[in-house]
């Protein structure tokens, strides 16, 4: 269990049945009064933001969440199939769940899925993959509102900008942190 | 918002300058400057006060006790610029060691105290005005005085006892009071609920209150002051209602600090003040942090 001074940013802790991560704290306590802990905490399952305090002798049960390295298999009706690499169980992540992540799957890629219990709430991708452009005009000469930059979707169905010179066909390495292009991939 | 510790230079440096100028304010208004002991065989017991142990002694939370045994002793006008500990406490506000000024004067009572303050902000800051986070401060009017009653009455549906009642008396004036005072003209929040003032005097004729006082400019608060109570006897009855709800792990229930208790039988009528000097400099200097003002944070150490 955790006491009122464990708490800081980056804990997570159990509230309701569900886990929290504390993304904003501070400490405060009136001259001669209680010590008063102001927690802003996210909902990991929901990412709800929401405010509580609690003071000195309250007591938090944290959350225990692991990382399992897992594949991606494919998505169906239910959602995106994953597996667990060490016991080749396989769990499912809605597109709740996933968020623009789902944009970067490519089938057979090697993830990291947070479990919380039985249950996948997140996802860690690998911070570069390789999407092939599916669609892409040719850039139009002198359309200066884009500078060299011109939109293209990939075959995921993401869109970007991408240099004038990549054409349908290209395969290109995406940065998943930020979305962004980064360079050709040679073949 | 972190600053390098090269970054806080010119922090710093007003922060010597400051602690300089209370101290020459002090010296010209005729009080004595003393030392007392930092660890000390036992602090007052305070309900919500964690004293760090060192050794099978503790640091000390404040000054208190030893001052005013030199107000016993006959010592009238004294002050102290010092360190103290109080375990656990860190926050935007806050820091676990921090340093503190605090002053005494025998034969008066806290409405002095009120005077002092407004002579040393208007002495420390010549301009007369304190521009923090974006909020402009005049000193250069009488502080506001506003009692809690009052305070409760204005910001909140509850009254000082029936937020008592229900536990929620701090919580209210955290969060929805103290933000509210001191916003153009500093805010003396005073004649608190006597329960509320473990060391102070019951204003006379209206025993349910203590002659209690804090101070705050731009929603922070800087200073808690007392008429001081000097009764041996109602002061071991307050110490003990203050062990009582302490956290077990911290105090022996038996241990009293007996020295203190004997020599208050000698103490004249008096009053005392506490102001946190960190939260002054982060208000003289518009620092939103308390680690701005300081060399090294416990968590750079």
């Amino acid at each position: 269990m955790y006491s009122c001074s464990d708490l800081k940013k980056g804990v997570k802790i159990l509230l309701d049945g569900e886990p929290h991560v504390i993304v904003g704290f501070d400490f405060t306590k009136p001259g001669k009064g209680q010590a008063l802990y102001k927690c802003k905490l996210r909902n990991m399952v929901t990412g709800s933001l929401f405010d509580r305090t609690y003071r000195s002798g309250e007591s938090f049960e944290p959350a225990s969440l692991v990382e399992s390295d897992m594949q991606f298999l494919y998505q169906d009706d239910n959602g995106y199939v994953f597996m667990d690499q060490k016991n080749y169980e396989q769990i499912v992540l809605t597109e709740d769940v996933l968020g623009d992540d789902k944009y970067f799957l490519v089938d057979n890629m090697e993830v990291k899925v947070l479990m919380f219990g039985e249950r996948g709430i997140g996802l860690t991708l690998p911070i570069f993959v390789n999407l092939r452009v599916t669609i892409s005009d040719p850039w139009v000469k002198g359309d200066t509102a884009t500078g060299n930059n011109k939109p293209a979707t990939v075959e995921t169905g993401y869109t970007l900008q991408v240099p004038a010179f990549v054409d349908e066909g290209t395969l290109i390495q995406i940065d998943t942190r930020t979305g962004d292009y980064v360079t050709r991939v040679k073949e | 918002m972190t600053l390098s510790l090269r970054g806080k230079h010119e922090h710093l440096a007003q922060r010597a300058r400051i602690i300089q100028r209370i101290r020459a304010f002090f010296i010209e208004s005729a009080f004595l400057e003393v030392e007392t002991p930092q660890r000390i065989p036992l602090n007052a017991p305070e309900a919500n006060i964690a004293p760090i142990h060192s050794g099978n002694w503790q640091l000390q939370t404040s000054p208190e006790m030893a001052m005013k045994r030199l107000l016993a002793a006959g010592y009238s006008n004294i002050f102290q610029i010092c360190h103290c500990w109080r375990d656990e406490e860190r926050g935007r506000k806050h820091l676990p060691e921090f340093t503190m000024l605090e002053w005494y004067r025998s034969h008066c009572d806290y409405n002095q105290l009120m005077t002092d303050c407004e002579n040393l902000f208007r002495d420390l800051v010549p301009q007369q005005q304190i521009t923090y986070q974006g909020l402009k401060i005049h000193l250069d009017t009488t502080f506001e005085r506003l009692t809690v009653d009052e305070a409760f009455n204005r910001y909140t549906d509850y009254t000082p006892l029936q937020a008592i009642a229900e536990d929620r008396f701090d919580e209210l004036i955290t969060f929805s009071i103290e933000p509210q005072l001191g916003l153009e003209r500093p805010t003396i929040l005073y004649e608190y609920p006597a329960e509320l003032a473990s060391l102070a005097r019951r204003k006379p004729g209206q025993l349910e209150v203590a002659e209690r006082f804090e101070l705050y400019i731009a929603g922070l608060e800087l200073s808690n002051a007392f008429s001081e109570l000097t009764d041996p006897i109602e002061q071991r009855i307050r110490f003990s209602n203050e062990v009582a709800c302490m956290p077990l792990k911290s105090t022996d229930p038996h241990r009293l600090p007996e020295p203190f208790l004997a020599d208050l039988e000698n103490m004249p009528p008096a009053a005392g003040i506490a102001l946190g000097v960190d939260r002054l400099i982060m208000l003289l200097t518009d620092s939103h942090r308390i680690e701005q003002v300081v060399a090294f944070p416990p968590e750079d150490l």
